[in-house]
């Protein structure tokens, strides 16, 4: 033996002698790592934002002071607090609408701002400042957000440090643009205080609270469910392709061991021999990795930008359009890659390194002896059953989901080589030809060698039928609430005051007009939490269309005399309010602490809502008048009235919005916010496919030694190769068959756990055979593609191969 | 932060004088607000509360002290109303006040010197000078007392490292400086309305790091207001104000013009309270020894001459870095006097920065 590297040349000589089984390990860690790292490559863009929105913005690094369930700090309590030498900041933070478009405000106060504050140091030199706190005032927001402003209407200043969608500007001109009328949100404590300070509320007498640093929910917390969704995908995927690695490897070595046995007996130590065999799978797996982080690069980058729109639409959390390149994302991208080859080669490198020099060759020593195997599987399958029973009864949060998830697919993907196994051994009992007998004692055994790639696609098929009923229940559900939600036909929305008023009067003068009704809100939060409370002026559109999900007793009469609310499914889930419940929404007057009187879905609102009578909401804040309306119509006559509308007060986009042009722009954001789970859920499909073609085509070669006694008692190639086919279709069929039910429990788990942990709220899950079908028939087709090959080659071997099958014997 | 931006709010504050320069010494409209007048007639209680029409104002009280071990002491307290823009030119209420305030807190011993600053937008109740009792404050520092006069005043202030609290007791008159309250302040006629209250008592309690200190002596009150108080070409102004051992006090300063000239007006105040305003040129101040302290090189040491009364006084700080280190620093702290008269008094030193 010259050296290591005629030892690495001899073992590679296998791969160019089976290039297709190089291609399947190196496509198959390809596209484990592409999705895996695709995904993570996302992650890691939204993380950096959050962080650099923390950094910029940074709220959470201070204490805070709050009005009792998180609500607004009058200015006479700041005053009160600074005059007892509390060192405290008052923030404005709102979300605010110009020109369509929504932005985060924050409205700070520079000459209190304590150090390191949000919007600190962001204001610029002396002159900036005077500009700032003086009218008209400064926005000051990154580049690409003040573009988003309307042109010439504010004056701005840019910052390129700041995140996207947020705008820093002067209290006083915040203040007037999120209508607090001298409302605070929350008071910033600086973190040097002078000793001995009275605590806030007996100051005030008003329930001020004290939240400690870090307490409030950041973005990173709130858009956590979002990201473990996508790793969750990511790692599924992952999984799906080091069944493909795991697979080709095993049968690689296998095919390998006569080279091994030789090497051996030509005096290769042990241990030199694993060294070349790893030395040559991490080469393998480094060239398969960077292909795929390159992949993943690209998914990335085709997925961020519906990524953003998700993550928008959902939390209202911003991402900048371009993806970043990071060094940590490559290092912990190759880490995965090498680490799970390694993962998926250490039985098959194990058994070679143990094989014994004078061991007779057994072709089927890989996938053989399966019967001790077998029952493993099934009691680790039933062990996990009973760990995710449990989770289901007594699991919390979103974690939980997702370990019930996976101990529910783990349980299941091991329990399907034992029920193959039983379902071919009763199938056995039935059959009465000696042909239907070796035909199914010979799927049986082949169980073990195609078993993992049929476990992939039991785990695509199922993931498919649950993503897939969850996002169709979710439309289905969505689209008939939109139907209820927006009743009316009409939306308008005055570019002032007067115009509103203007408009108001018109719309109402005009016979087809049924009702002009006021669309009006304030910001509050609860706890920390943020909602809209809602102004609606009692009408028949909201008694006889809003969707509830509870209500009380007369939950409209409730709401119109004031002594009832009504609030979002999210809300409620999110502040744990439960019909019954009261609230303290605050504003001016005597004390007012309506009851939950009904909850209604909201879904794909990033924020809280409540409603109550407009004329509550007006005589407690004292808002600007309305300027949104909803507008009910007779039936047919919107175009006309917009067109009138339009002709007589000359109105800009967008604002005369009917109702089907609102629907659309809301379904469009709901198919950008699922785009992403379904692309994945299609690339994981795409990787269990190929799982499976490549464990066929591998199986095939090995196939001949079982065939060639079956041609010399008289079957025909033709026949061998159809009965090929029908056994991949039959097995396909099967594991289709038990993917439904699993896709049904995955529909479940996702839609009773997973969303109402993520998102807050629960849809009522719908089946759909269709796609039960179509999938069923995707994985035939998939199945049969990839048998065909191989039977295509079975029917056309030269008798003379398989003859030499009996001579090698020998 | 807070390095960058409150040298910022100081040029807010102080931006009478950077944004004189471009009238270069015409007392006359400055932006729209109010105009100081030779004719206005000081009136009492009604001037000591704000008059948010001029520009910038001050509630300014220093200390001189002692401890039970008669060792000197000194204190400031200093409220600072600035408007950022004229009054009245858009809605003024809540955060969109224009007005805004700095508060300016200090002891001095002969070898500490702990300075604390703080800021308020007006409008909102932070800060604020009101009427019925009179109250100043910023924070949960005030000058506050029982009636509409400033006769009898409580002292409140506290940084991280010390507070106090003392009341003051008027022994005389209120004294208006200048030609009745109308303090010119350069030859071109820059000036402001101006008057003190030098003749107080003090008692009370010093607290520093912790511990209490008992203290007693007398203090001294300026209140000033103006829109434009000096001229481009002043670069800053030596203060003060010295109580003499008969009982009489001198308030004279000296303001330092580019070319290194310098206009000294001051006031003689006798002990019964009557004022003497003395002209440009009646008084002789010079530097004698300077002094590296942390904002720049600065006179610590100064002769003080009033050759008409026989005044002939070598003024030295009690500690020469009694720098205030705030957003807009200066030089504030107590002096001894020697020569032909011994006693002590107040310094106050501005425009000596490096930069």
């Amino acid at each position: 033996m010259t050296g290591f590297g005629t030892l690495l040349a001899t073992l590679l000589s296998h791969w160019r002698r089976r290039p297709w089984q190089l291609l399947a390990l190196v496509v198959g860690l390809a596209a484990a790592t592409a999705l895996w790292s695709g995904v993570q490559a996302l992650n890691a863009q939204a993380r950096a934002s959050y962080d650099r929105a923390a950094a910029v913005l940074g709220g959470d690094r201070f204490a805070a002071i709050t009005g009792p369930g998180g609500q607004a700090v009058s200015v006479a309590d700041y005053a009160a607090l600074r005059r007892a030498g509390w060192r405290v900041s008052p923030v404005l933070d709102g979300s605010w609408q110009a020109g369509g478009d929504r932005f985060r405000l924050l409205g700070v106060e520079p000459l209190t701002l304590p150090a390191g504050a949000p919007g600190g140091g962001r204001i610029g030199t002396e002159a900036d400042l005077v500009a700032f706190v003086t009218p008209p005032y400064r926005l000051i927001g990154s580049p690409e957000t003040l573009a988003r402003l309307p042109a010439g209407a504010w004056a701005t200043r840019a910052d390129p440090e700041l995140p996207p969608g947020v705008l820093i500007a002067d209290i006083a001109l915040a203040d007037r643009l999120l209508a607090r009328d001298g409302r605070i949100d929350r008071l910033l404590v600086a973190p040097e205080q002078p000793g001995g300070l009275p605590p806030p509320d007996t100051l005030t007498g008003t329930g001020l609270t004290l939240t400690p640093p870090d307490e409030s929910s950041d973005l990173a917390q709130l858009t956590d469910s979002f990201h473990l969704n996508l790793t969750a995908f990511g790692f599924l995927s992952f999984v799906v392709g080091l069944f493909i690695v795991h697979s080709t490897i095993g049968l690689a070595f296998e095919q390998r061991r006569p080279m091994v046995r030789t090497l051996r007996a030509l005096g290769v130590g042990r241990w030199r021999l694993t060294g070349a065999l790893l030395a040559e799978l991490l080469v393998l797996a480094t060239v398969a990795a960077a292909l795929g982080m390159a992949l993943g690069y690209g998914i990335a980058g085709a997925l961020l930008p519906d990524v953003a729109a998700s993550l928008r639409g959902l939390y209202g959390a911003e991402l900048p359009g371009e993806l970043g390149l990071r060094a940590g994302w490559w290092l912990t991208g190759f880490a995965m890659a090498l680490a799970g080859t390694l993962v998926a080669a250490l039985s098959a490198l194990w058994r070679l390194h143990r094989l014994p020099v004078l061991a007779a060759a057994q072709t089927e020593a890989w996938y053989g002896a399966q019967l001790r195997t077998l029952r493993l599987q099934a009691a680790l399958a039933a062990a996990l059953a009973l760990a995710a029973a449990a989770l289901a009864w007594r699991g919390e949060g979103l974690g939980a989901g997702f370990a019930l998830m996976a101990a529910v697919m783990l349980a299941a993907v091991l329990a399907l080589p034992p029920v193959l196994a039983l379902v071919l051994t009763l199938a056995r009992r039935r059959a009465r030809t000696p042909v239907a007998e070796w035909f199914v004692a010979e799927s049986r055994a082949q169980i073990g060698g195609v078993s993992l790639a049929l476990m992939a696609l039991l785990l695509a098929l199922s993931v498919n039928i649950g993503v897939g009923a969850m996002v169709s229940s979710f439309r289905a559900t969505f689209l008939d609430w939109l139907d209820q939600r927006l009743a009316a036909e009409l939306y308008v929305r005055g570019a002032d005051a007067g115009q509103a008023a203007a408009m108001t009067a018109w719309l109402q003068d005009r016979p087809e007009v049924l009702a002009v009704l006021p669309i009006q809100s304030v910001e509050l939060s609860r706890g920390g939490y943020p909602y809209f409370l809602h102004g609606i002026r009692d009408d028949a559109m909201y008694r006889e269309s809003w969707p509830l999900l509870q209500a009380a007793e007369a939950p409209w009469d409730r709401v119109a005399d004031g002594s009832g609310v009504l609030v979002s499914e999210q809300f409620a889930r999110a502040a744990g309010l439960a019909l019954g419940d009261r609230l303290t929404p605050g504003g001016a007057g005597p004390a007012w602490t309506p009851e939950v009187v009904g909850i209604y879905p909201d879904y794909g609102n990033p924020t809280g809502q409540a409603i109550t009578s407009h004329a509550r909401l007006t005589a407690r804040w004292a808002l600007p008048p309305p300027t949104r309306f909803a507008v009910r119509l007779t039936d047919g006559a919107t175009p006309q009235v917009v067109a009138a509308l339009n002709q007589r007060f000359a109105l800009g986009p967008e604002q005369a919005v009917d109702q089907a042009a609102l629907k659309a722009v809301s379904r469009q954001v709901f198919e950008r916010t699922f785009a992403v789970t379904l692309a994945l859920n299609v690339l994981t499909f795409a990787v269990a496919g190929l799982a499976l073609l490549i464990s066929l085509l591998t199986l095939a070669g090995m196939r001949l030694p079982q065939l060639a006694p079956l041609w010399a008692l008289g079957l025909t190639r033709a026949r061998l190769a159809r009965l090929e086919l029908v056994r991949a279709l039959l097995l396909a069929l099967v594991t289709a068959a038990l993917a439904v039910p699993l896709g049904v429990l995955v529909a479940w788990i996702l839609l009773a756990v997973v969303n109402v942990e993520a998102f807050g709220w629960r849809i009522p899950l719908r089946h759909y055979p269709g796609q039960w079908l179509q999938l069923g028939a995707l994985a035939m087709v998939t199945a049969s593609l990839a048998a065909a090959l191989p039977a295509r080659r079975l029917g056309r071997t030269p008798p003379a191969l398989l003859l030499r099958v009996f001579s090698d014997a020998r | 932060m807070r390095a960058r931006l409150l040298p910022m709010l100081a040029g807010v504050l102080f931006a009478a004088a950077a944004h004189a320069q471009g009238y270069a010494g015409l007392g006359t409209d400055a932006e729209g607000y109010g105009v100081v007048s030779p004719d206005y007639r000081l009136t009492f209680p009604r001037d000591h509360q704000p008059h948010p029409e001029f520009r910038i104002e001050w509630w300014y009280v220093t200390a001189n002290l002692s401890g039970p071990d008669g060792a000197p002491l000194g204190l400031q307290w200093t409220l600072f109303r600035q408007a950022v823009r004229p009054p009245g030119d858009t809605d003024a209420d809540g955060w969109a006040s224009p007005q805004v305030w700095m508060g300016h807190a200090a002891v001095t011993t002969a070898r500490e010197h702990r300075v604390a600053e703080t800021f308020a937008r007006g409008g909102v109740g932070q800060a604020g000078v009101t009427a019925g009792p009179f109250e100043a404050w910023i924070d949960d520092w005030a000058m506050t007392a029982a009636d509409d006069s400033l006769d009898r005043l409580r002292l409140r202030a506290r940084g991280a490292d010390f507070s106090y609290d003392l009341t003051l007791r008027a022994e005389g008159p209120l004294v208006p400086q200048g030609q009745d309250g109308y303090s010119v302040k350069s030859a071109a006629g820059q000036a402001s309305h101006y008057y003190s209250q030098p003749f107080y008592s003090a008692r009370g309690t010093v607290t520093l790091d912790g511990r209490g200190i008992d203290v007693s002596g007398r203090a001294w009150l300026d209140r000033e207001w103006s829109s434009q108080p000096l001229t481009g070409a002043q670069t800053g102004w030596d203060w003060f104000a010295l109580h003499l051992p008969d009982g009489a006090k001198l308030m004279a300063y000296r303001l330092r013009s580019a070319d290194g000239s310098a206009y000294v007006p001051g006031t003689w105040i006798a002990a019964d309270g009557t004022p003497t305003p003395l002209a440009d040129g009646v008084l002789e101040i010079e530097p004698l020894a300077w002094h590296r302290a942390e904002g720049g090189e600065i006179p610590v040491r100064w002769r003080v001459r009033y050759p008409d009364r026989g005044l002939d006084l070598t003024v030295a700080a009690l500690n020469p870095d009694s720098f205030m280190t705030t957003a807009f620093p200066y030089w504030e702290g107590p002096v001894s006097y020697t020569g032909t008269h011994r006693g002590e008094g107040y310094l106050e030193m501005t425009g000596y920065r490096d930069d």
